[in-house]
C-alpha cells in the first residue's frame, strides 16, 4: 500500500474511465438485427437443409452407390437400391434423419454425379417425433423448389472449389 | 386542499380532515411509486441495452413501451410456489416485511416543502431505522425458504447491510452537522440559495461515501453477492415465484428510488434549481427554470437512477472480501475523517457554517 495506489483508488480514476467506456456505448450504433423481419446475409458456401437434384430431363440424378451413406459421419443416411427396368441402378429408399444429420457436408463432396447437395435453408422444423425422417420424396422435392437458388449459390461459389 | 375537503365534508372534525388529507397523500405517494417502478424496469432494461450496443425491449407496443406492463401481468398470473418444507406464514410475511418499510419511509420524503405525508421531527432516524429494517425481510425470506442457496444469500445480505449501514449512518451525521437539523425540508432549506451552498461540494466525500452504500444496501450491482446469479442463482429469493417475487422487485426498485431522491435531497439540494442566480434567466420566459420546483428533484433523482443503470452496466461484481473490505476499511474511515473535517471547518466557521 504505497501512497500512489492510495491516491489511485481514492480518486476512482479506474471507475471513471470504466463510466466513461459505459457512457460511448450507450450512444454507439446498435448492432441487433430483428430476426424474423431482418435476416443476417448468407454465404454461398451457407450448408443447410439436404436435397436431391435432378437432370434438366427430369430423372434423378441419384446412382444409388451409398458414397454419401458410407462417409457421412453422423450415419443419417439410409439408401436401398435394385436395378431398373432400363438397367440402370436407381434407389428405391433414400431416406436422412434430420436429427443426426450434422450438416457437415461431407455427402454433398463425396457426390460423383452431384445428386445430393445442401441448401441454405436453416428455418425448418417439424411438430411430430416420426417427420424426422425425410424421404426421397421429401428430399427431391425440396431440390426442385430451390433448384434456382442452389445452381446461383454453386455458380457463385465455383471459382474457390 | 385542506379548505376543499371542509368544504366537501362539512361535518368532519379537524383531525378527521387532516386523516383524509394523510390518506390521499398516502395513496398519490404509493401510485406514483408503483408507475414509477413500472417506468424504471423498462428504462433500466432499454438503458442497459443500449450500453450493450443492443436495443433492448421493443415488441410489446411501440418501442417496447408495455414491456413491463406484460412482465407484471406474467408475474401476477404465475403459481406460487411454496416449498414443501418451508415455514408457510414466515416465507409469505418475508417479501411483505420488505416491502412495508420500503414504501413507509417514504412519508418522511419531501417532494416539495408543502408535499409531506409526515412533517416528523426525526425524519432522519425515520429514514436510518426503516432503511435498516429491510434486512429483516431479507434474512427472513433466506431462512423461511429451507434451502441452503437462499440462506447462503441472506447471510451474505446481512452482513453486507450491516457494514455499509454504518458508513450511511456515519455520512448522515455529516449532512446532520451541516444541515442542523432531522427535518429533510430543514436540510434543503439550508442548502437554499445557489448551487455553492448545495452540500455536495463541502461533504463531497460523503456524498460519495452514502451513494455507494446506497447502491449496497439496495443490494444492486455492483454489490449483489447477496443475489448472486452466477452462484447462488438469485440469492434469498431463489425460491419465491409469481406475485411474490414481483413484492421483492417492487421493493428493491423502491429502495433504489429512495436512495436516489434522498442522495439529491441530502446533497444536491432537493428542490433548488441548479440555475438560481442567474440573472438572464430569471428576466426571460425561462424564469421558470430558476424558480425551485419538484422537476429540479426530479431530474436530480433520474440522474441518480440512471448512475444505478449505469453502474450495474459498468462493473463486474465485488468479491466477497472486497466488498466487506470496502465496507469497513475504506468507507467508513474515510466517513470518520470527514466528520472531524467538518468539525475544523465548523470552527474556522466556513462551508455551511460560515453564517452562524
Amino acid at each position: 500500500m504505497n501512497i500512489k495506489h492510495i491516491i489511485k483508488t481514492l480518486s476512482m480514476i479506474d471507475l471513471i474511465k470504466g463510466f466513461n467506456v459505459t457512457l460511448k456505448a450507450l450512444f454507439r450504433e446498435k448492432v441487433t438485427i430483428q430476426y424474423p423481419e431482418v435476416k443476417t446475409p448468407l454465404s454461398p458456401r451457407f450448408r443447410g437443409k439436404l436435397a436431391l437434384m435432378r437432370y434438366d430431363n427430369g430423372e434423378e440424378r441419384c446412382i444409388a452407390c451409398k458414397l454419401c451413406s458410407a462417409v457421412c459421419p453422423a450415419q443419417a443416411i439410409t439408401i436401398e437400391s435394385e436395378e431398373r427396368n432400363d438397367g440402370t441402378r436407381r434407389t428405391t429408399k433414400f431416406e436422412i434423419d434430420a436429427f443426426k444429420c450434422i450438416y457437415c457436408g461431407f455427402c454433398e463432396e463425396a457426390c460423383p454425379v452431384d445428386s445430393i447437395v445442401e441448401t441454405d435453408i436453416f428455418e425448418y422444423h417439424m411438430t411430430e417425433n416420426h417427420q424426422r425422417i425425410q424421404t426421397k420424396e421429401m428430399l427431391l422435392a425440396t431440390g426442385d423448389d430451390y433448384k434456382e437458388q442452389i445452381t446461383k449459390n454453386r455458380a457463385k461459389d465455383s471459382k474457390y472449389t | 386542499m385542506k379548505e376543499l375537503i371542509t368544504s366537501l365534508f362539512s361535518t368532519l372534525t379537524v383531525q378527521q380532515v387532516t386523516l383524509v388529507i394523510s390518506i390521499i397523500n398516502i395513496v398519490i405517494v404509493t401510485a406514483s411509486l408503483i408507475l414509477f417502478v413500472v417506468f424504471m424496469v423498462y428504462f433500466e432494461r432499454k438503458i442497459m441495452g443500449y450500453m450493450h450496443a443492443r436495443i433492448g425491449p421493443n415488441r410489446v407496443g411501440p418501442k417496447g413501451i408495455f414491456q413491463s406492463l406484460a412482465d407484471t401481468i406474467k408475474l401476477l398470473f404465475k403459481e406460487i410456489i411454496i416449498p414443501a418444507k418451508a415455514d408457510r406464514f414466515m416465507f409469505l410475511l418475508a417479501p411483505l416485511l420488505l416491502l412495508i418499510p420500503a414504501i413507509a419511509a417514504w412519508a418522511v420524503v419531501p417532494m416539495n416543502p408543502e408535499f409531506l405525508i409526515a412533517d416528523i421531527n426525526a425524519g432522519l432516524l425515520y429514514l436510518l431505522a426503516l432503511t435498516s429494517f429491510g434486512v429483516y425481510g431479507v434474512i427472513l425470506a433466506g431462512w423461511a425458504s429451507n434451502s441452503k442457496y437462499a440462506f447462503l444469500g441472506s447471510m451474505r445480505a446481512a452482513a453486507q447491510m450491516v457494514a455499509y449501514e454504518i458508513a450511511m449512518g456515519f455520512a448522515l451525521v455529516g449532512v446532520l452537522m451541516a444541515g442542523g437539523s432531522l427535518k429533510l425540508g430543514a436540510i434543503v432549506a439550508a442548502q437554499s440559495g445557489g448551487i455553492q451552498n448545495w452540500f455536495f461540494i463541502p461533504l463531497f466525500p460523503l456524498f460519495i461515501v452514502y451513494f455507494i452504500s446506497g447502491v449496497a444496501e439496495t443490494n444492486r450491482h455492483p454489490f449483489d453477492v447477496a443475489e448472486g446469479e452466477a452462484e447462488i442463482v438469485a440469492g434469498f429469493h431463489v425460491e419465491y415465484s409469481g406475485a411474490a417475487f414481483a413484492i421483492f422487485f417492487l421493493a428493491e426498485y423502491i429502495n433504489m428510488a429512495l436512495i436516489s431522491i434522498l442522495t439529491a435531497i441530502f446533497f444536491l439540494g432537493g428542490w433548488e434549481s441548479v440555475f438560481s442566480n442567474i440573472s438572464i434567466l430569471e428576466n426571460s420566459v425561462f424564469s421558470f427554470l430558476t424558480q425551485p420546483s419538484i422537476f429540479w428533484l426530479l431530474i436530480k433523482t433520474l440522474f441518480f437512477l440512471f448512475v444505478f443503470v449505469w453502474l450495474r452496466a459498468t462493473f463486474p461484481r465485488y468479491r466477497y472480501d472486497q466488498l466487506m473490505t470496502l465496507g469497513w476499511k475504506v468507507l467508513i474511515p474515510i466517513t470518520i475523517l470527514w466528520i472531524g473535517v467538518e468539525c475544523i471547518m465548523f470552527v474556522m466557521e466556513v462551508g455551511p457554517w460560515s453564517s452562524i
